[in-house]
């Protein structure tokens, strides 16, 4: 083990963070936007509207984040059409691709995770929203949300880990964050073990403070639950 | 276009339907070797010691906890240098290149026990104690109880978890790709690449693991249907 070595690496590997942490920010705002549409579409009793995004979540599901993410960044360029749009300048980055790449696929599981949330609200709930008068989109507002969020937070926790992870994946479309600085270092160095305990490190420590928020925005949100001191 | 995926020598119908082979067989050795682990990690964390325990704890926290890509890259490189060290000290010459099926069924088997640990410590959990109480009562021995009483009734607990780790387990070993390891993506991304065709190759392996998930879906089902055979539904 050599420790000097560690010691110089960590600032390279460091170097990589904020690209990891554009990716995931940039990709989970994105996603949610999506994920919101999807799962009213999902939860609708349209089927020309529910089925589109069942389609949607079962083929970003149902296939490895790899083959999205190679899709769009080698396979969209084929398309002279696409060559020439004004999307081109985006899709020909690695970083607008792996942004969307990711952005799409946490959609998938992020709608179902919100649909969950929806679903999870006691129908008692809205019933007595109604007898009060409230309005369609007050009930949503008032009643719904806050209750399908505070459902929904702990799976969304695990979704934005999952994402800080699946990050790495974009240093396979030539991308210098801390998956692909730990890989450059590993092949320069052949010390395999060092570099990959910095790098592992990094991660685990992006991964506990996510989880601690979690917890502390939980705890906020269920005041009901905590017992009288 | 799609003459491009014919089955023999002017397509890559054959090539892709090897790699789709090589990926069930990744995804089944490293699943399975998963549920080893899986079933030591969580017998483990439920022993009530400290040491085994806080390893198991150790094993799930970091391995979850760290990119997948990072845990390959960790085994498929970390074990050339350990293979090549081995083989400096048994007095071997010459470069020694770790078999890269091997590498990845250890490093996904890896990834698989760590969530198959806390799915399977769950459905231990979930077995009603007095099951094992009214075994032990009619003279069980400890083995009696695991195999008769324990497995069976956790088995209908853990199904659904082991479904979604199957799943994972299936869509991770698209990782390996980067060791050359000729599975679907492997296979497609060389595709891609000598008939400038990406798009149409990696539509293809899209399908191809959208079949494979589908049909472990099915099973899956079938396999809840039948652990639950015994339980009466409202």
């Amino acid at each position: 083990m050599d420790l000097t070595l560690m010691w110089e690496s960590l600032p390279r590997l460091l170097g990589g963070a904020p690209l990891t942490l554009q990716l995931v920010g940039l990709s989970l705002l994105l996603g949610l936007c999506i994920a919101v549409g999807l799962a009213v579409m999902r939860l609708s009793r349209n089927p020309l509207l529910s089925g589109p995004a069942a389609a949607y979540v079962f083929v970003f599901r149902g296939t490895p984040l790899l083959v999205q993410i190679f899709l769009i960044y080698y396979g969209l360029g084929q398309f002279p059409a696409l060559r020439e749009s004004f999307a081109w300048p985006f899709l020909r980055e690695a970083y607008w691709c792996a942004v969307l790449a990711l952005a799409l696929n946490t959609a998938a599981y992020t709608s179902e995770i919100i649909r969950g949330g929806v679903q999870s609200v006691p129908f008692g709930q809205i019933e007595a929203a109604r007898a009060l008068g409230m309005g369609r989109m007050q009930i949503y507002r008032r009643i719904v949300a806050p209750i399908a969020l505070r459902q929904a937070l702990p799976a969304y926790g695990n979704e934005i880990i999952l994402m800080v992870k699946a990050s790495s994946l974009a240093s396979t479309i030539t991308l210098l964050e801390i998956t692909g600085i730990a890989r450059r270092l590993i092949s320069q160095t052949f010390a395999v073990f060092e570099i990959f305990i910095i790098a592992g490190a990094i991660y685990l420590l992006m991964n506990f403070v996510v989880s601690r928020v979690i917890s502390l925005v939980e705890w906020r949100l269920t005041p009901h639950l905590r017992r009288a001191t | 276009m799609f003459e491009l995926l014919a089955y023999g020598d002017t397509g890559w119908g054959d090539e892709l339907l090897a790699g789709t082979a090589m990926t069930v067989a990744v995804s089944l050795g490293a699943f399975l070797l998963g549920q080893v682990f899986g079933l030591l990690g969580a017998t483990a964390k439920l022993s009530g010691r400290r040491i085994p325990a806080a390893i198991a704890d150790v094993y799930t926290t970091l391995v979850r906890g760290i990119p997948e890509l990072l845990v390959i890259y960790l085994l498929f490189f970390g074990s050339g240098n350990l293979l090549r060290w081995f083989a400096g000290l048994m007095g071997l010459d010459g470069y020694f290149e770790p078999n890269a099926f091997t590498v990845g069924v250890i490093a996904v088997g890896l990834i698989s026990g760590s969530y198959s640990t806390e799915v399977i410590r769950g459905a231990i959990q979930a077995v009603p104690h007095g099951q094992l109480e009214a075994a032990r009562a009619l003279g069980m021995r400890p083995r009696q109880v695991t195999f008769r009483i324990l497995l069976p009734q956790m088995l209908r607990f853990a199904l659904p978890g082991l479904g979604n780790v199957w799943q994972l387990t299936l869509k991770d070993t698209s990782l390996i790709s980067v060791t050359a390891l000729a599975e679907i993506m492997r296979t497609a991304h060389l595709a891609a690449g000598s008939t400038r065709n990406p798009f149409l190759f990696y539509s293809t392996a899209a399908v191809l693991y959208l079949l494979l998930t589908s049909l472990s879906t099915y099973a899956f089902a079938r396999a809840e249907r039948h652990a639950g055979r015994g339980v009466r539904r409202a």
